[in-house]
């Protein structure tokens, strides 16, 4: 349903159109189809047809995670010298098992809880060359993975080229679909119909990461507001609202109608109709509670969408959710305090998440990825805060994740100008994510070579 | 299929010129494949005969941000002459001018020598207590700042909604998005509201002298970082941006001359609100700049510029992406008759000397502006969106905050472009999302009902019987009439939806049927388009 190509759009709506010949419209068809879509495949781990079923979810921490007292090098004295106000005492880290002299946050009880299952990993000393400190600076570098913070997204990218870019060569299939061609038949139309749109960002704006040269992401902030307000105002303006609106499915499909060209007109036409399409089934997919419980956090409550929308059956292959509050100039705190409750939030948070994902039979169908866009300086500031920094860890979530600590913690001698060297390049993190989860090619996405980092448990 | 050619003109007036304009205007105005045969790709003026009501309305909506069917008629008696005058010599027409007194622009004065000396014998006592105080100080005033940038974008989009100079403002739009700056980077409100005033100063002036302007504007210095340019380490951001973005154009400058123009640009920055050339930061030494060598400074690499060609074919294609439609990416897939009135556009711009009232007003009264296929088919801006449904629906303005918030949502916060690029336009405005933020903005300012909250007031204020012409009665007619004022065509099946709902409701033409058909118009794919 997200195709932005009018050709493969009016293609899919003529097939859908054939198979679905008793339908007296196309909107009554698709709306018909979307709920047929939830009965079926609600709660299944995987799509017939597609083969690859995986999905990515990213955990933004914005404003700078602080990553020293995120993963505490305990074992370096430098560590206390440097954060004399703020520095977590041995006694309450979080000792991971075969790394020596580096745990978790107390606050991360929920995540050491992966980590205990086999379900968490620490990449250490993740960054980039030549390291920006202005949050939307670097924030764009990690979300284009370019450090001229130029271009696409890279999941955009990785869309565009699964869908009907560059890649596959593959015209207006979902991610996953192109590979379900070769040699075996496609999934039927209709399954598409309610597959979901390949990227789902929670929050107010797309994030860059997702917006694709044409693939883009859906977006909301919360469920209710993803609907038209002027059904509330009268609700006899619903049914001419949705016929105005869902109008593209009919006036797109007629052989040599002006509308089926690829004006900005028919784009508008088609927007909206994915637009009426995606609400129904987000709302519906989010509007069903939880197997388990989900902390009261923002965090919580974006997991929880995560969940359900994952559980309706939604094929989107990408989910993208954020955390903010982590510019920690001032006033940061040690064991308590603003950090450690930020901190709290998101392993509770993850916690609960892989439960419900557990309890759904669908937690080995999703990695979880978070990152920062960049950590802190290593000395604390005059303000029991600290600055904007370099290099820090990065954590993956997943009964599939090469569970462990990743890398070696940069050293807190050799430094540069005050802030850690990182160790890891991030977009090594992200060719690995793509190669090895969602089987993609990772050359091509990133537009360079990063040797991907096996990030997952071997088969 | 919605766009039928038939009965595309409201009220007779306009239907002898549209008649009289047979090769295209049999086609329709939704063909927007340009096929060379076609298309007029001259700048020729169009005959005034044929200035009917749709080009009436055209010139209203890209020239301006739309208008009443009051204006609109306003315009269409007028012919093109008076009115391309009238938008062009924004300054005849009274409005009181923005005071540059309008905004504290001593929020974040520089700290002066006191402050300094006070700040360094602290550091080096270590007196912590007294660096943390002047580190408190300084964010309460960022705060401040940062609550005064608020109060400046609601000030624009105030002035947007209520001026009778459409075009001037518009084009301060325009030159916000070519030189675009962003408070998240300059971080000085002032800087910002005085750069703004900058473009309006000059928005129907001379481009040459913009250009001048904005590399002695303190925003734009401090945006691309010309005040870290140092002697023996220049800094090439604002060069780069000169000729890439701002005047030449990819592929017409080579790196070297970023790297002579940086240097040229040395010792050009700003001392609290105002420029400063700092002698002993400007490398003396020759430059060699496009081909020229010569010791140049900044103003002397500007003007080496503006004898590019490059440069005035460069500013007609933003200026023609703007007024009149999206152009391929590569020139080389742009159409001929495209192609041509580019040219012309570019030579008038060259012939008046980079003056840009001569090459607006060829354009806003040229046969090609006014080609059909031009008409409905750009996808408004959200500016566009917001500012024009207040102009031309008349609504209330209710709340400039939950507009300004909108416009964030939407992707078009002013004052806060995504990069030095501007805003890419088009149909990067338009996503699953940003659709339903267009329609519920609309629902606001129609009805008063918040696109978020609990708050179910609609007390309403709209007068939704005052946009109806006065001689219409009838389903049929009313139907008709309001798609014409609020999209400027009649797509069939909507129309009979609409009629539909019409006749549900008893056919009552009241203010509340009116206000939901108004609503239900307003939140179909079309209205996003002007």
């Amino acid at each position: 349903m997200f195709y932005p190509d009018p050709f493969t759009r009016r293609e899919f709506l003529r097939s859908g159109l054939i198979m679905a010949s008793a339908a007296a419209t196309i909107p009554a068809f698709l709306s018909a189809s979307a709920n047929a879509m939830h009965g079926a495949l609600g709660g299944l781990s995987s799509a017939p047809g597609v083969p690859d079923d995986h999905i990515l979810v990213v955990v933004q921490l914005s404003g700078g995670n602080d990553g020293l007292n995120t993963v505490i090098p305990f074992g370096m004295p430098e560590y206390y010298r440097a954060r004399t106000g703020i520095g977590i005492a041995e006694k309450d880290v979080l000792k991971l098992r075969e790394a020596d002299g580096v745990g978790l946050h107390p606050a991360l009880a929920g995540v050491k809880d992966l980590y205990d299952n086999g379900s968490a990993a620490v990449i250490q000393g993740v960054g980039y060359p030549n390291p920006n400190r202005s949050h939307f600076r670097s924030m764009d570098i990690w979300h284009t993975a370019d450090t001229s913070a130029t271009g696409d997204g890279w999941i955009g990218r990785y869309f565009d080229s699964e869908c009907c870019g560059f890649g596959s060569g593959e015209s207006g299939s979902l991610p996953g679909a192109a590979k379900a061609k070769a040699g075996k038949r496609q999934p039927p139309a209709e399954a598409d119909a309610t597959a979901g749109p390949p990227g789902i960002a929670i929050g107010r704006t797309a994030p860059l990461a997702m917006e694709g040269r044409k693939i883009k992401p859906v977006s909301f902030e919360s469920a209710d507001l993803f609907r038209w307000t002027g059904q509330d105002v009268d609700k006899a303006l619903k049914d001419p609202y949705t016929e105005l609106n869902r109008r593209g499915a009919s006036e797109l499909m007629v052989p040599g109608n002006p509308q089926a060209q690829d004006t900005n007109a028919s784009f508008l036409l088609r927007t909206a109709l994915d637009a009426q399409v995606s609400s129904d089934l987000i709302r519906k997919a989010v509007s069903r509670r939880p197997e388990t419980t989900f902390p009261q956090s923002d965090i919580g409550r974006q997991l929880s969408m995560v969940s359900a929308m994952i559980r309706a059956g939604l094929k989107t292959r990408v989910y993208y959710t954020s955390l903010g509050s982590f510019d920690t100039h001032s006033g940061q705190g040690g064991a308590q305090g603003r950090h450690s409750q930020l901190l709290r939030q998101l392993g509770d948070a993850m916690k609960a998440f892989y439960a419900e994902l557990r309890a759904q039979g669908n937690d080995t169908r999703v990695l979880t990825m978070s990152f920062s866009e960049f950590g802190r300086r290593v000395g604390q500031n005059a303000s029991q805060g600290t600055d904007h920094g370099t290099a820090a860890p990065m954590l993956l979530f997943g009964p599939m994740v090469r569970s462990g600590v990743i890398g070696e913690h940069p050293s807190l001698r050799d430094l540069d100008e005050g802030d850690l060297k990182y160790k890891i390049d991030f977009r090594s993190i992200y060719a690995g994510i793509l190669e090895g989860w969602m089987k993609a090619d990772s050359k091509t996405i990133l537009e360079g070579t990063f040797r991907p980092l096996p990030v997952l448990k071997k088969a | 299929m919605p766009n039928q050619p038939e009965n595309q003109t409201p009220t007779p007036s306009s239907s002898p010129a549209v008649e009289g304009r047979k090769p295209t205007g049999a086609a329709g105005p939704k063909r927007s494949v340009i096929e060379d045969d076609v298309l007029i790709g001259t700048l020729r003026p169009l005959d005034a005969k044929l200035f009917g009501y749709h080009q009436a309305r055209h010139l209203l909506w890209r020239a301006g941000f739309g208008g009443s069917e009051e204006q609109v008629r306003t315009l269409l008696a007028w012919g093109p002459a008076k009115s391309v005058d009238y938008l062009i010599n924004a300054s005849d027409v009274p409005f009181e001018e923005a005071r540059p007194d309008a905004f504290d622009k001593d929020i974040l004065h520089p700290p002066g020598k006191e402050e300094r000396d006070m700040y360094r014998a602290a550091q080096r006592a270590g007196d912590e207590d007294t660096l943390a105080r002047v580190r408190l100080e300084r964010q309460k005033r960022e705060q401040t700042d940062r609550t005064q940038m608020g109060e400046v974008q609601k000030w624009w989009l105030k002035r947007m909604i209520e001026t009778p100079r459409p075009l001037e403002e518009k084009l301060t739009l325009f030159w916000h998005g070519h030189f675009a700056t962003s408070f998240r980077g300059v971080e000085d409100s002032y800087h910002m509201y005085q750069q703004n005033q900058l473009f309006r100063s000059h928005a129907l002036g001379n481009f040459g002298d913009l250009l001048f302007a904005i590399v002695r504007d303190p925003a734009m210095i401090k945006f691309l970082n010309n005040n870290d340019s140092r002697k023996n380490k220049p800094n090439e951001n604002l060069a780069r941006e000169l000729m890439e973005l701002f005047s030449l154009g990819v592929g017409n400058y080579t790196e070297k001359d970023i790297k002579e123009g940086a240097r040229a640009l040395t010792g050009y920055t700003f001392d609290d609100d105002a420029f400063v050339f700092q002698q002993q930061n400007h490398d003396n030494g020759g430059k060699d700049i496009l081909g020229k060598h010569a010791n140049m400074d900044g103003d002397a690499f500007v003007r080496t510029i503006l004898e590019q060609r490059a440069c005035s074919a460069h500013i007609a294609r933003k200026l023609y992406e703007f007024f009149v439609g999206d152009l391929p990416a590569d020139a080389g897939d742009i159409p001929a008759p495209q192609k041509s009135a580019l040219r012309e556009l570019g030579n008038t711009m060259l012939q008046a000397r980079y003056e840009l009232k001569p090459v607006l007003r060829r354009l806003f009264l040229s046969e090609h502006f006014y080609d059909q296929r031009f008409f409905n088919e750009q996808i408004k801006s959200p500016v566009q969106l917001v500012v024009g449904a207040v102009r031309s629906l008349n609504t209330p303005v209710r709340d400039l905050s939950v507009l300004n918030d909108a416009l964030d949502l939407m992707g078009q916060r002013i004052f806060m472009p995504p990069s030095v690029k501007g805003w890419n336009g088009g149909r990067s405005w338009i996503n699953t999302s940003t659709m339903f933020v267009r329609q519920n903005i609309m629902t606001f300012l129609i009805t008063g009902r918040k696109p978020k909250g609990s708050d179910k007031s609609t007390s309403n204020g709209f007068d939704a019987l005052a946009i109806l012409p006065k001689d219409v009665t009838g389903p049929r007619e009313v139907v008709d009439a309001l798609l014409g004022v609020t999209l400027g065509q009649k797509p069939q099946p909507a129309r009979r939806a609409l009629l539909a709902y019409l006749e549900s409701r008893g056919n009552t033409i009241d203010n509340d049927t009116l206000t939901s058909l108004v609503l239900l118009i307003t939140a179909m794919p079309e209205y996003q388009l002007c």
